[in-house]
């Protein structure tokens, strides 16, 4: 919306294609959807998209106020108190500059703070590895935080944008974190389709704070201290809230493919080869690439493998997922992250999947969990045929440690 | 199951909290020497604690554990045997941070029970400032300047252990005199505090205090709204910034009324409270801009009322007049209502002169400990006069 201003040439009337990173994919989703504020505090690999929204603005493609913090503390505050304001906002980081975010991280779900956010994911220190892993997202799971996971630069583009439409919905008013591997979605570029400005303002209104606007015509105080007495009240609220994104994601992705002609199918998660499949495997992010390769080459050799990609985490849609699920023999959840001392000392995913199917009458059953990748190491495609045939073993009965690392030197 | 007995202490935030939690402790230790079990708190919701804000501590109390965890199980007791005021001015009722509304001092006494009041007032004004309760309770006053001091700093004016003293003599099954005394020696090492609790031991009485006596008035409420009812993002309404003031007489308009907070009026924080002489006030408007609680409305004519729901007692107003005697601080206990000095003068000017002289004749010493140097030297005399039981 709005306090910036679109540059009129930009205005394009036909949809073109670039050569861009997930990263960059976003910034141009930050482009589109005329983002008034924006923080930026480099970290690697989350950089290369304020790397661009900069570049944006130079080339005076894009008008927004950008403001460089002093590190990802200020960083957070200043969009969460832009959007108390009224302002569209975007910011992000990666591994421990997201965790030294955290206060402010956990303070915007509870403000109701419509904040849109990429997290370059990156291994958390130490030893400081520039790679993949899912644990600093993660790490806000369970705060009201949206997250959703993206394995291509089109799906980056496309999910920013259903991001601020969902986050911005008064129904909702929750912050939402994008989360794009490092190095796979972050650094690597691809053929995107870039959307008209006029699809884009006809998908997404203007942010409306309503009458939790933080301005001097509508005087309110935000965020007082309250006890007891109050509390359970606040967190009910953000529970209502939670439980309404399920709907308003539905809505926005069917009204995306209306105007975008480009479909998603099911928002929650993406299924491959799943129709006849006897074992599953369930991953989040880039993995699903040799996930699906290994996948079409396992088919040649007769073993019918299937892939489910969660891209929504938060909400997760447990009921779905396990009506899906329980039509395989076996599966195979595929973490790229870890939890260490949790149930059966499976990663994150892989505890969410079974709790997932425990409630209910259906079929359960049974589910293997894989730690591998971590810290941006390669999931190659031999690592994939391993865990196939550990489910196709579990399938048959067969005794084996639910939790196994993948591609370890062992 | 066995007996289990509950104790509060209202006290006065940092001002009191040391006392307060010096009995609550003691309580614990005197039953203790008896073989009985507690254990002493603070309301967690009165902290941090402001000052002067009324605040409220416990000692739970039980012939075995099991008992006790009976008495635990609760966040604070639904009904307590005793429960000790260490200020008077409490008893015009108890407005904390951690609830909403007015709460009588007497809320949580069972049917029978004492309230025990540190006052150097008679029974008459302290049952005028407590409100009316539909069971008779009974009312002992521990007589005494009302001990206040600090967070870091402590009075030790003999209160706690007179206090101990006379709760032996209400509740004996708790405690005997033995055990508090017992108690004294190990928290404190003092000969004199445990002749001290003896003297109160001996001279506690307590009257019997009816249904039909008490403050009539009904205590504000307050009723907390449900979660959907709630505005989201945890965010409330500012209060409006004010409005003009309607002359009640001649229905001038002018001046300025700030709206208030209708949910939390503070003014049971308050000690000692303005009065103001409205013949010599010059308009300097150095209350008005001072107090930190927006408390003075500006009348139509220019002059300076100060709003007795909203006046906390700081005694910054007195102490930046430039008026000698326009704004005195006087001692809450002198006042038995919140109406509106301004309206008295305009009512009557001769009669609102003699009352206020005969008002700011005795200035509070209250409030802030000690308002000035020597006070405490000065209260000696009268301290002892109090423990030698005259």
């Amino acid at each position: 919306m709005a306090v910036a201003t679109v540059i009129e040439e930009q205005k394009k009337r036909t949809e073109e294609t670039a050569l861009i990173t997930g990263s960059e994919a976003i910034a141009v989703a930050c482009k589109l959807a005329d983002v008034d504020v924006i923080t930026a505090y480099p970290i690697r690999p989350y950089d290369t998209v304020m790397q661009y929204v900069c570049k944006l603005v130079a080339n005076g493609e894009m008008d927004c106020e950008y403001i460089c913090a002093e590190g990802e503390h200020s960083q957070f505050e200043i969009v969460k108190h832009a959007s108390a304001c009224g302002a569209r906002v975007f910011c992000g980081s990666s591994g421990v500059g997201w965790m030294y975010a955290m206060e402010c991280l956990t303070v915007t779900p509870a403000l109701r703070v419509p904040m849109i956010a990429m997290v370059g994911n990156r291994a958390l220190d130490d030893p400081g590895a520039f790679g993949v892993e899912h644990n600093d997202a993660l790490a806000v799971r369970d705060l009201g935080w949206q997250l959703v996971w993206v394995d291509n630069p089109q799906e980056a583009l496309d999910t920013a944008l259903i991001a601020y439409r969902v986050a911005e919905d008064r129904r909702v008013f929750l912050p939402c974190a994008i989360s794009c591997d490092g190095a796979f979605l972050t650094h690597s570029q691809a053929l995107v389709k870039i959307p008209t400005q006029e699809q884009v303002n006809q998908f997404l209104p203007p942010y409306d704070r309503g009458d939790l606007l933080l301005h001097p015509d509508n005087p309110i105080t935000v965020a007082p201290q309250g006890n007891e007495d109050w509390v359970m009240e606040i967190r009910r609220q953000n529970y209502a809230a939670m439980e309404r994104t399920y709907g308003v994601i539905k809505e926005a992705y069917a009204d995306f493919e209306r105007i975008f002609g480009r479909s998603y199918g099911n928002p929650f998660f993406e299924e491959y080869m799943t129709e006849d499949a006897d074992i599953v495997l369930i991953g989040m992010g880039t993995l699903s690439v040799s996930v699906k390769v290994a996948i079409r080459q396992m088919r040649k050799q007769g073993k019918r493998v299937g892939f489910v990609r969660m891209r929504w985490f938060r909400p997760f849609a447990a009921e779905e997922l396990a009506k899906s699920l329980q039509r395989f023999a076996a599966i195979g959840v595929v973490d790229r992250d870890y939890s260490f001392g949790s149930p059966y000392a499976g990663g994150v995913l892989a505890g969410e999947v079974r709790h997932a199917l425990y409630p209910g009458q259906g079929k359960k059953p049974p589910v293997l969990g894989f730690i591998c990748g971590l810290g941006g190491r390669e999931v190659t495609i031999p690592d994939v045929e391993r865990m196939a045939n550990a489910v196709y073993d579990a399938a048959d009965g067969k005794k084996q440690p639910l939790t196994q690392w993948i591609g370890l030197r062992e | 199951m066995g007996r289990l007995y509950a104790i509060e202490i209202i006290y006065r935030g940092i001002f009191q909290k040391l006392l307060a939690t010096r009995i609550q402790r003691a309580i614990v230790l005197a039953a203790h020497n008896e073989g009985k079990v507690g254990i002493s708190f603070g309301r967690y919701g009165d902290s941090p604690e402001r000052n002067g804000i009324p605040a409220k501590g416990f000692a739970i109390v039980a012939t075995d554990p099991t008992t006790l965890e009976e008495g635990m199980a609760k966040y604070e007791p639904k009904e307590v045997d005793i429960t000790i005021c260490v200020d008077d001015t409490l008893c015009k009722g108890v407005e904390s941070w951690a609830w909403y509304g007015l709460q009588p001092v007497n809320r949580l006494l069972k049917p029978g029970g004492t309230l025990i009041v540190t006052s150097k007032e008679g029974p008459e004004t302290i049952i005028a400032m407590t409100h009316r309760k539909e069971a008779p309770y009974q009312l002992s006053i521990l007589k005494g300047t009302v001990s206040f001091s600090g967070l870091w700093v402590y009075k030790d004016d003999h209160t706690d252990v007179r206090i101990l003293g006379a709760v032996a003599k209400i509740l004996p099954d708790l405690f005997s005199l033995k055990s508090v005394q017992k108690a004294i020696l190990s928290e404190w090492k003092s000969e004199l505090k445990t002749i001290s609790a003896a003297n109160a031991y001996e001279r506690t009485t307590s009257i019997t205090v009816n249904p039909n006596q008490g403050n009539p008035e009904v205590p504000y409420k307050f009723d907390l709204p449900k979660w959907h009812e709630m505005r989201e993002g945890i965010s409330i309404p500012s209060i409006p910034a004010g409005h003009e003031m309607d002359d009640p007489k001649s229905h001038a308009e002018g001046g300025f009324q700030p709206d208030r907070n209708p949910t939390f009026l503070k003014f049971s924080t308050r000690t000692m409270r303005p009065v103001v002489n409205f013949d010599t006030c010059i308009k300097c408007t150095l209350c008005w801009l001072q107090c930190p609680d927006s408390c003075f409305d500006v009348t139509p004519e220019g002059l300076y009322d100060a709003n007795m729901k909203a006046c906390c007692g700081c005694g910054v107003c007195e102490a930046v007049c430039p008026v000698k005697n326009c704004v005195t601080m006087v001692n809450e206990a002198e006042f038995s209502d919140n109406s509106s000095q301004w309206e008295a003068w305009r009512e009557n000017k001769e009669g609102y002169k003699s009352w206020l002289e005969d008002k700011i004749k005795n200035p509070a010493e209250r409030s802030h400990g000690f308002r000035y140097r020597g006070q405490y030297e000065e209260q000696i005399p009268e301290m002892l006069e109090i423990a030698a039981g005259k």
